[in-house]
């Protein structure tokens, strides 16, 4: 880390300022366009300040796995590719990308954004699968919850293609058939830097952070996952103050979201 | 008339088809024609194609006479001799320091031109280098050498050169820090008289500025205010106006910075 | 020739809608998206910068190393699966061939720059688009090069040669119900330079006379000089203002 930078972030931070002028816990500017993509059975753009992501889903029909017979699949990929920063690489995903990719995934999957009961068109045998990419195209901090909520919504964007009698399915036609979404898991990751807690770090803020916590909240208002990020320890009173944080931004984001899938 | 005056007139026909098509300060692209016929000639960002001039890079037309070229807009910086730059410390060997200078190429600080300014040792005794830089130290130095394979060589042994200590790194498109610097330090001084900041504006693209929390999102904004509407005209006041609203303060400009000029 | 009247009632000679826009990924060091009908691809250069392995550099110049993506979800059926496979890897080295010959790295040894192609959706002439992309975004690096190239894929359907095929007409002998001349399809994805009628990518897939083929050349080669303008215009609008004078006062509106 660069020690300048962040002595030089704390100094901002202790006189209540954000390099972007924005309060502790707000977040910047959200757009969510749904239906961008033709060729996906469901799609979103959503635009965070400077941070911009795609999230597309297929679907297709597949075996189930044998411990969950009668339940459809659906797994969430983040490709960290080149074409939004100079530091990603391109060939095997870096540890970081790898992160990123499953924690989204498991506060999708297991926070029970489906209820995959409902995919299952023969038990044992036949099951929907469905994949969510989320790529990002402009990155400047907070892949985390940005390409959660892009995830979601494009979830929220598919429909069902249509199958024929032979089971095969036809791409070019879609029927109204919505997915069975259940819990709309959102998630709020609160980062520390110094004394200091933050919503929505933009990269200059992510390259200073001691630590972070992504907390994932079911509709319900139940915490459906959690992971904490970076070499910096938290005191437990840290915690509780920073899950109080992601609660009450959380809400906010809900209002926002909601409003956007209409 | 005389078989000479036909042949004069003749030549004349021929120049005036000359035509151009682009004019001072147009931002012109690769491939764009900037004039046709033969009375034009090209120099840097041009080049001449059968009977017409076409710009080979993205850049803003100069005319010079009947003489056209352009002044990049975008680009990676290039090492070029003395020029004073801003370099980050990414390796430390047994006699020099590798410096990362916001390039495609990395310089090269010996432990032979440390020294002068800020009284550290002239010579830091072998093996001993991270005692004076450590890696991530930001340095202001200057291109004492580049060679053809575009190897560069810095010291920091002369006047004001010296490792940046504290304060904030802003990358910056290198074909605007004339701009940003301004005729004489005119623009760059107008940003400190406002915002009370330190700044120093390396040549390679790399700004170091160490400001009151108050200010320095200000002195953020009028840097890339700078970077964004250089092209359009007015610059300089819109940069005073902008200040003298952020901050409250009244500045005078002490130079005219319309007319500067690039390469 | 019983394809007189394309599918989506376009002329022989006419593209798809091309929309394109330069500056668009913000940490790149120069950036566009190219749209032609519903195939969008974009484009990020990073560099001139620092080339690793050494060994691939060339101490002469600087290179170019291309990237060619589909994002998953791109594709007009399946899923993707994401990663390069051999068909991204061979249309990543005939697009950077298609741009090696304009651009000038002369001054910059031992460097690469980095041109990424990502295409969030697909529907026939993504080769074409994302090297249409990559220009403009070449251009709104600053790289040196003496012209942008220009891509378009020209086809052949039913005997009759015409550009910019979209995938329903690729695939228009598989369910026609009229008897058609020929059941052959070609695609011919075609590179040019514009300021100078050179051709930098030539691919053919499909089946199609030999003396059909200069044809589909001139045709594609033409509708490059129409593509390159808008490539052009691309880069002009981002540096487009708008001078409001109001007395002697200096306020600048400033465009989109």
């Amino acid at each position: 880390m660069d020690e300048d930078a962040q002595e030089n972030m704390i100094k901002l931070l202790s006189e209540n300022l954000r390099q972007d002028k924005r309060g502790f816990e707000d977040f910047r500017d959200m757009t969510i366009e749904l239906g961008v993509i033709e060729t996906a059975e469901g799609s979103a753009r959503v635009k965070v300040g400077e941070t911009e992501l795609i999230a597309g889903v297929k679907l297709k029909i597949d075996k189930p796995y044998s411990d969950t017979a009668d339940e459809g699949i659906l797994m969430v990929n983040t490709e960290l590719t080149p074409l939004s920063n100079p530091n990603f690489e391109s060939g095997p995903p870096s540890i970081n990308s790898i992160e990123i990719s499953r924690v989204i995934d498991r506060g999708l999957r297991e926070g029970q954004a489906m209820d995959v009961k409902k995919l299952c068109i023969e038990a044992g045998e036949k099951v929907w699968m469905i994949n969510v990419d989320v790529c990002p195209v402009n990155h400047n901090g907070n892949l985390l919850d940005i390409g959660a909520i892009a995830a979601l919504a494009a979830l929220h964007d598919t429909k069902f293609p249509e199958v024929d009698k032979e089971g095969k399915i036809d791409y070019k036609k879609k029927t109204s058939n919505k997915l069975p979404l259940k819990e709309d898991p959102l998630p709020v990751t609160v980062i520390k830097i110094g004394d200091y807690f933050l919503v929505d770090p933009t990269e200059n803020e992510e390259a200073v952070m001691d630590a972070r916590i992504t907390f994932n909240f079911r509709k319900d208002g139940n915490l459906c996952a959690i992971q904490k990020g970076e070499d910096g320890p938290l005191t437990v009173d840290d915690i509780k103050k920073m899950a109080d944080i992601a609660e009450k931004t959380m809400k906010k984001n809900r209002v926002i979201f909601e409003k956007a899938i209409k | 008339m005389t078989d000479e005056n036909k042949e004069e007139n003749k030549d004349k026909e021929i120049k005036s088809d000359s035509k151009l098509l682009v004019k001072n300060k147009d931002v012109v692209v690769p491939g764009q024609i900037l004039a046709e016929g033969f009375d034009f000639l090209p120099s840097y960002g041009t080049y001449r194609k059968d009977d017409k001039i076409l710009a080979n890079k993205l850049g803003l037309v100069t005319m010079e006479g009947k003489v056209i070229k352009t002044i990049p807009m975008a680009g990676r910086y290039l090492p070029k001799r003395n020029d004073v730059i801003i370099g980050r410390v990414t390796d430390i060997g047994m006699n020099a320091w590798r410096l990362d200078i916001n390039s495609a190429y990395t310089a090269m600080l010996s432990s032979r031109e440390v020294g002068g300014d800020r009284g550290y040792s002239s010579y830091p005794k072998k093996g001993s280098l991270s005692k004076t830089f450590h890696v991530g130290d930001y340095i202001f130095c200057k291109i004492v050498k580049v060679n053809s394979q575009n190897l560069t060589d810095v010291t920091t042994n002369d006047r004001g050169l010296r490792k940046l200590q504290g304060g904030r790194v802003l990358y910056v498109n290198t074909h605007k820090v004339p701009r940003i610097i301004g005729k004489k330090g005119s623009m760059v001084n107008m940003i400190k008289q406002a915002t009370d900041c330190k700044m120093m504006v390396g040549q390679n693209g790399i700004v170091w500025i160490q400001c009151d929390p108050k200010h320095e999102s200000t002195a953020v904004e009028a840097i890339r205010k700078i970077e964004n509407e250089s092209h359009i005209p007015g610059l300089t006041n819109r940069v005073k106006e902008f200040l003298e609203k952020q901050t409250g303060k009244k500045l005078d400009i002490k130079e005219d910075d319309e007319e500067i000029r690039g390469k | 020739m019983v394809y007189k009247k394309r599918l989506d009632g376009r002329k022989m000679n006419e593209t798809r809608e091309i929309e394109a826009k330069a500056g668009v990924i913000k940490k790149a060091d120069g950036s566009a998206y190219f749209k032609i009908g519903k195939t969008w691809a974009y484009a990020a250069v990073y560099g001139p910068r620092e080339l690793y392995p050494r060994f691939l550099q060339n101490s002469n110049k600087g290179i170019i190393r291309f990237s060619y993506i589909m994002m998953p979800f791109s594709g007009m059926g399946e899923r993707v699966r994401p990663g390069p496979n051999r068909r991204s890897k061979e249309i990543s080295m005939v697009s950077q061939k298609a741009l090696n010959s304009v651009v000038d790295l002369v001054d910059f040894p031992n460097t690469v720059v980095d041109v990424v192609v990502e295409l969030p959706q697909t529907d026939a002439g993504s080769r074409c688009a994302g090297i249409c992309a990559a220009s403009i975004a070449l251009a709104d690096a600053g790289v040196p090069m003496k012209d942008m190239v220009a891509a378009v894929a020209a086809g052949v359907v039913d005997n009759t040669v015409c550009l910019d095929l979209s995938y329903e007409e690729e695939q228009y002998p598989d369910y026609a119900k009229e008897k058609l001349d020929s059941e052959h399809v070609a695609d011919i994805p075609v590179a040019c330079i514009p300021s100078t009628g050179e051709i930098t990518l030539l691919q053919m897939d499909g089946i199609m006379n030999k003396d059909q083929l200069i044809d589909a050349i001139n045709l594609a080669k033409e509708k490059c000089k129409e593509i390159v303008e808008i490539q052009r215009n691309a880069i002009h609008e981002k540096y487009k203002y708008k001078i409001n004078k109001k007395s002697m006062d200096w306020k600048k509106e400033l465009g989109e």
